[in-house]
């Protein structure tokens, strides 16, 4: 059974119709069969047309869209020996953020991601893709290593943000995601981000932070959820939908403003109707990307990233 | 002539002056209670004198009370895009920042100057909550970045004064691309080997904290600042719980190993051109109008 998002419901009813015609048809009759080709085409016409104008808002839903591919999907689909390691050498281990070492395409990389979970034990088990200092911690270590070793390291992004909790600040949340952005800045080796869901706030730059950012289609990046911003600046959490307007935060505005460097087209009806579509694109967006930055030493490759990040906002 | 024609027109003027006076006679110890004399506040370094308080102290004063004999040359900050996703909720952002720059008499929320501490070289920057909050936009971003440059041009020690509710909303995405921005001139300081000291005052919250008020080679607090990542109603409103008293102040920074010290302002002059002098390597200056320590019986 598919989940429809409420705004999807045109479609849903298309899709609902062409099922049940294809459950009369299975006896047999051409007549019906042409019918379900005609309809078949009206839903996936409506289907393209709604995803082609999608609202800040919808966006946002389809980033958070349950079935949308997650860290785990991402990282079977891109990966050969991915071999995720834990722990932060502190305090402890933060599944929020999984990462480790695999292959590319053939070359080794460094893999780091926010996890949010698709089942409700996972989801707990994963914190809902929310780190704890001891994720950050986990990144920061394993970059120093992906420096060490001069491998390129690959970021994929999908969270609501850091977890605001007591145990978090009592262990230096802040601290560690300073930590963590500092960490990216430092890497010798070229990085690649995308953000393939949410891209929360100061709990994504921390892993963010990177030579080339790339961005999902349908994917949301902000500096505050628009829940969030919608009950600080309207003190009305009823506003959401206008803040996620306002706030500029689908990858169109953010390309637009330099934040990001390109945009990763998604399947017609997002990430989530074609999973395995929307992985491929994604995989062969970072091979372009790495394949660009490819002979740079470390002094070069960290002299752009500076570069790129201090020209934000300069020339708007 | 009649009663009329005696009347004087009051002025525009008159209703809108600052009366800056009337209302800051009396400051209010918000710990005690305690009401103190504006003049002997501001002789204290804004410190209530009974409770030991830390009030907020503006950027002018700020550069005034830490800089030698108060003297400092303000750096000029770049200029920068303003109201650059032309945000608008209850109101325009346009027309809030106006406020901001009427109200407090400054550009936006950080101010750097260069000058003498204890007879050397330093540039510091002021972070002042009472523009916005201290929010960190691309103005304070660009100002931050701009005071660590000079620094590291100037081969001064920088220390950063932080005081700031987090990001500034209103410019969305770029507010948080300060973070990394900022990261980029601290590790610029670093590669010049110059100290980077971070003093966190009250408030220091959200983006700020994530990024460079975190980052300082050393981390000193004023007593009783509220320092963290999420706001204390966040985390209040996600766990459902009460906070612990004292949670995320200085003092419990300081005991979670998070921060160097907690310094008095009273003492924080001395102790910031004393970590200085020692990272810089230069010589120790005897303290002024002190007698010398008598030597151990």
């Amino acid at each position: 059974m598919r989940s429809y998002l409420d705004f999807e419901k045109p479609v849903a009813e298309l899709e609902a119709k062409v099922e049940e015609l294809r459950a009369l048809s299975s006896g047999d009759g051409v007549a019906i069969a042409d019918d379900v080709t005609r309809l078949e085409a009206k839903a996936a016409d409506a289907l393209a047309q709604l995803y082609s104008t999608l609202t800040p808002w919808q966006k946002t839903l389809v980033a958070r869209h349950p079935a949308r591919p997650h860290f785990g999907d991402f990282a079977k689909g891109l990966f050969e020996e991915f071999t995720p390691m834990a722990g932060d050498r502190k305090y402890g281990e933060d599944e929020a953020i999984i990462g480790g070492f695999a292959r590319f395409r053939g070359e080794p990389v460094c893999v780091i991601g926010h996890e949010k979970g698709s089942t409700t034990e996972t989801r707990i088990r994963h914190n809902f893709g929310m780190a704890r200092p001891e994720g950050y911690r986990k990144a920061a270590r394993l970059m120093e290593l992906a420096d060490r070793f001069n491998v390129p390291m690959i970021a994929l992004v999908d969270t609501a943000g850091a977890y605001p909790g007591i145990g978090a600040e009592e262990r230096g949340q802040a601290e560690a995601i300073a930590r963590s952005t500092d960490a990216c800045l430092a890497l010798g080796a070229p990085n690649v981000a995308v953000v393939i869901g949410e891209g929360g706030s100061g709990g994504a730059i921390a892993i963010a932070t990177a030579n080339k950012v790339l961005m999902l289609e349908h994917a949301i990046y902000s500096v505050i959820s628009p829940e969030g911003a919608a009950s600080i600046l309207w003190r009305d959490t009823a506003k959401a939908q206008e803040a996620a307007t306002n706030m500029k935060i689908t990858a169109q505005d953010l390309v637009r403003f330099g934040v990001v460097d390109s945009i990763i087209k998604e399947p017609t009806g997002g990430a989530h109707r074609d999973p395995k579509a929307a992985i491929a694109a994604t995989g062969d967006a970072i091979a372009e990307a790495l394949s660009g930055m490819a002979g740079m030493d470390a002094a070069a490759v960290r002299k752009a990233r500076r570069a790129k990040f201090l020209a934000i906002g300069r020339t708007l | 002539m009649n009663w009329i024609s005696n009347v004087v027109r009051p002025k525009i003027r008159d209703f809108l002056a600052r009366r800056d006076v009337p209302e800051n006679l009396w400051v209010k110890c918000p710990e005690t209670g305690q009401m103190v004399f504006h003049k002997d506040l501001e002789a204290n370094l804004y410190v209530i004198p009974g409770s030991g308080y830390h009030m907020r102290m503006d950027a002018t004063k700020r550069l005034k009370a830490t800089f030698d004999d108060g003297a400092y040359a303000e750096v000029a900050l770049p200029e920068v895009t303003i109201d650059p996703l032309k945000f608008r909720d209850e109101r325009r952002y346009a027309d809030r920042l106006k406020d901001a720059r009427t109200k407090t008499g400054m550009q936006d929320a950080v101010k750097v100057a260069t000058g003498l501490l204890e007879a050397l070289p330093v540039t510091i920057a002021v972070q002042d909550f009472g523009f916005m909050g201290g929010s960190l936009g691309m103005a304070a971003g660009e100002a931050v970045v701009k005071g660590l440059q000079t620094a590291a041009e100037k081969g001064t020690p920088f220390i950063m004064f932080a005081a700031s509710g987090g990001a500034r909303m209103q410019e969305g995405i770029l507010s948080l691309m300060q973070m990394p921005r900022t990261t980029v001139a601290i590790q610029e300081l670093r590669e010049a080997k110059k100290p980077y000291i971070v003093v966190l005052t009250n408030p220091t919250t959200g983006g700020v904290t994530a990024s460079y008020a975190m980052l300082g080679d050393i981390q000193i607090a004023e007593p009783g600042a509220l320092i963290g990542f999420a706001g204390p109603r966040v985390i209040e409103q996600t766990i459902r719980e009460k906070l612990p008293d004292g949670f995320q102040r200085a003092e419990y920074l300081r005991e979670h190993g998070m921060i160097d010290m907690v310094i008095h302002r009273h003492q924080m002059r001395e102790t910031l051109g004393r970590l200085c002098r020692i990272l810089v390597k230069a010589p120790a200056v005897p303290p002024k109008g002190r007698l010398p320590r008598p030597a151990a019986a």
